[in-house]
């Protein structure tokens, strides 16, 4: 088991919200504890999760496809995932994708050459009063963003 | 237009450490529950003052909270599960969020005393994947109420236990279907199930399961202090209590404002601001792109509760008001909201799964330029067959854009398709169809 003791720790507390016959429950927590650990999910490591709930390698395969904050190829160190859908739509999120491809120099579902950044298109996320936003690393949401903010908050960021 | 805000859910806005149990405390937190528990006040009593209250389910099918209560069965050999939806991923909803971030211990009450009536022995709160930080708040929160003693084992002595635990969803906006939700917590991908059975008798891990969403919970403990008929009387016939609109698009202060049920349309878009940039209203989107687009001239004039917006030719849903002004594109904000529905199937049925990527494809291309005039009957007959033909209200939520649009918007659609270029974007004066 690669996953570290801290991961696993984790992962026990999530086990510990469901009936014992139940871990199976706990798999969708399990996946995000390894891939915040990993940075993504190999296929070992979602076999490695599976193991430590004692499902099937494929019951947790079809949960890590089927959600798509999960990664199954490896990612930049800070993942942007910028929210195009109506509500910062209109609040004109084209202009922070536009700003952010030029400034990293790719696109969607790319991954600048130091493995610093992957830009990301998102769903709605739930926080369109903010509009326009995105999150980093699925977890800091940024909103109220304008092409200026977005610098401030790349700058911020550890090399 | 001196509307004002009226905070059962958000109350508490507005001070200091909103989301602290201290705060919730200092506002009278807790004592209808330690109330309920310790007078032992019966269930059938409980229930009928819900009735009562008018409450209707805040995610967006609007059921009767009390009649969805009474359907679970009394008397079980086993545990019956209590599950809350904050799984907000319909576009323009982001009012549950608010909730769990700044008044997390209302919800927390308010399952307790949904717990304590349906004799649940464990609940699950559903967040939103994309919402981590305030997924961590209401973590914080579920540990302050239980080292208080209003969550875990024989609470206030009397014996009644009920324990509540926060689960993270990880992006599926499926999972606001109440059974994708219950396949989701079992840690299964996000796939409605048959109905019947009804999560009220297999639910959760196969067992009787109560349902509702953030704000049904959290608009309880108003309920039992005030009673069910001033809860009714906040709004109107038909839509009881206060309701949190989601305001978001082409207004000048987008956030969420609760406010009694049956206020004008008028008046809540001035709560927001009114339209940005001293722009025109060109149309909106009630309660979420599952609900009908409605042009200016149809909403303007409406009252926003569900009779209301039934009449002006839409639906209520969560109250998720999508405001856009005249320079909208009404062909991209369908393509837009195409793509999302496209790629949100969960994929189980097939009308939902091949038409939402038909209809995608086809608005696409008329994006592009490639749009044939046959294109608008294709795209209404390929929503027409979707609608009523899947397992859950996904595939009839992404007709509804579909054939809204492009009933009260048709010009601009056939301009699109002449000249593959927008209307809008030419300057050409938009000539709102008759909606009749």
């Amino acid at each position: 088991m690669s996953l570290s003791a801290e991961s696993l720790a984790k992962i026990e507390r999530e086990l510990a919200k469901y009936p014992p016959e139940h871990r199976q429950a706990a798999v969708m927590s399990a996946l995000r504890i390894a891939q915040t650990e990993k940075g993504w999910l190999s296929k070992d490591t979602i076999a490695e999760v599976a193991d430590y709930l004692r499902i099937p390698a494929i019951a947790a395969l079809e949960v890590a496809t089927f959600y798509n904050m999960y990664e199954l190829e490896p990612v930049g160190k800070y993942k942007i995932t910028v929210c195009t859908n109506i509500s910062c739509m209109l609040r004109d999120s084209e202009e922070i994708v536009d700003h952010l491809e030029k400034k990293l120099g790719i696109g969607f579902n790319e991954t600048t050459a130091d493995g610093r950044f992957t830009l990301k298109e998102g769903e709605c996320m739930g926080c369109c009063g903010g509009a326009p936003l995105f999150h980093i690393n699925n977890t800091d949401m940024h909103e109220y963003l304008t092409p200026e903010k977005v610098d401030k908050i790349l700058e911020g960021l550890d090399k | 237009m001196t509307a004002t805000q009226t905070l059962v859910c958000l109350r508490t806005a507005g001070q200091a450490d909103p989301a602290s149990l201290e705060t919730y405390l200092k506002l009278g937190g807790y004592a209808q529950l330690k109330r309920l528990v310790t007078e032992k006040v019966k269930a059938t009593e409980i229930i009928s003052q819900v009735k009562l209250s008018g409450l209707r389910g805040r995610g967006g099918a609007g059921f009767p909270t009390g009649l969805k209560w009474s359907f679970m069965p009394r008397y079980f050999d086993g545990t019956k599960y209590l599950v809350c939806n904050t799984d907000e991923g319909e576009p323009g909803t982001f009012k549950d969020r608010d909730i769990i971030r700044y008044n997390p211990h209302q919800l927390i009450e308010g399952m307790a005393i949904a717990a304590y009536t349906l004799g649940a022995r464990v609940g699950y709160n559903y967040i939103h994947g994309e919402i981590w930080q305030d997924y961590e708040i209401f973590e914080a929160a579920l540990d302050e109420a239980r080292q208080a003693g209003y969550l875990g084992e024989n609470l206030f002595g009397t014996g009644f236990s009920f324990d509540l635990h926060a689960v993270h969803g990880y992006g599926a906006y499926i999972c606001g279907e109440e059974t994708a939700l219950i396949e989701s917590i079992e840690g299964k991908k996000g796939q409605p199930r048959f109905k019947p059975p009804f999560p009220a008798s297999y639910g959760v891990f196969g067992k009787p399961t109560n349902v509702n969403n953030t704000e049904s919970y959290t608009s309880i403990p108003w309920i039992m202090e005030h009673g069910g008929q001033a809860f009714q009387e906040l709004g109107v016939a038909n839509s009881g209590g206060t309701k949190i609109f989601s305001i978001s698009g082409h207004v000048e202060k987008p956030g969420n404002y609760e406010v009694n049920m049956g206020i004008s349309f008028a008046e809540l878009l001035a709560l927001a601001g009114g339209v940005w940039k001293g722009r025109q209203l060109k149309a909106v989107i009630p309660g979420g792109p599952s609900t009908a687009v409605l042009p200016a001239s149809a909403i303007i004039g409406a009252t926003m509760d569900y009779d209301g917006l039934s009449k002006a030719g839409s639906s209520l849903g969560a109250g998720s008001m999508i405001v856009m002004d005249e320079t909208t594109c009404m062909v991209k904000a369908l393509k837009r909201l195409s793509y999302f529905f496209f790629e949100e199937s969960c994929g189980q049925c097939t009308p939902c799964r091949e038409g939402t990527g038909w209809l995608y494809r086809v608005i696409k291309r008329i994006v592009d330029g490639q749009g044939r005039m046959e294109d608008l009957d294709l795209l209404t007959d390929v929503s027409s067959n979707i609608s009523g033909r899947t397992i859950c209200a996904l595939g009839d939520a992404a007709a509804t854009p579909v054939l809204s649009f492009i009933k009260h918007f048709r010009p601009e659609f056939e301009y699109y398709i002449q000249h593959g270029r927008s209307m809008v974007e030419d300057g050409v004066a938009v000539e709102e169809v008759a909606y009749a």
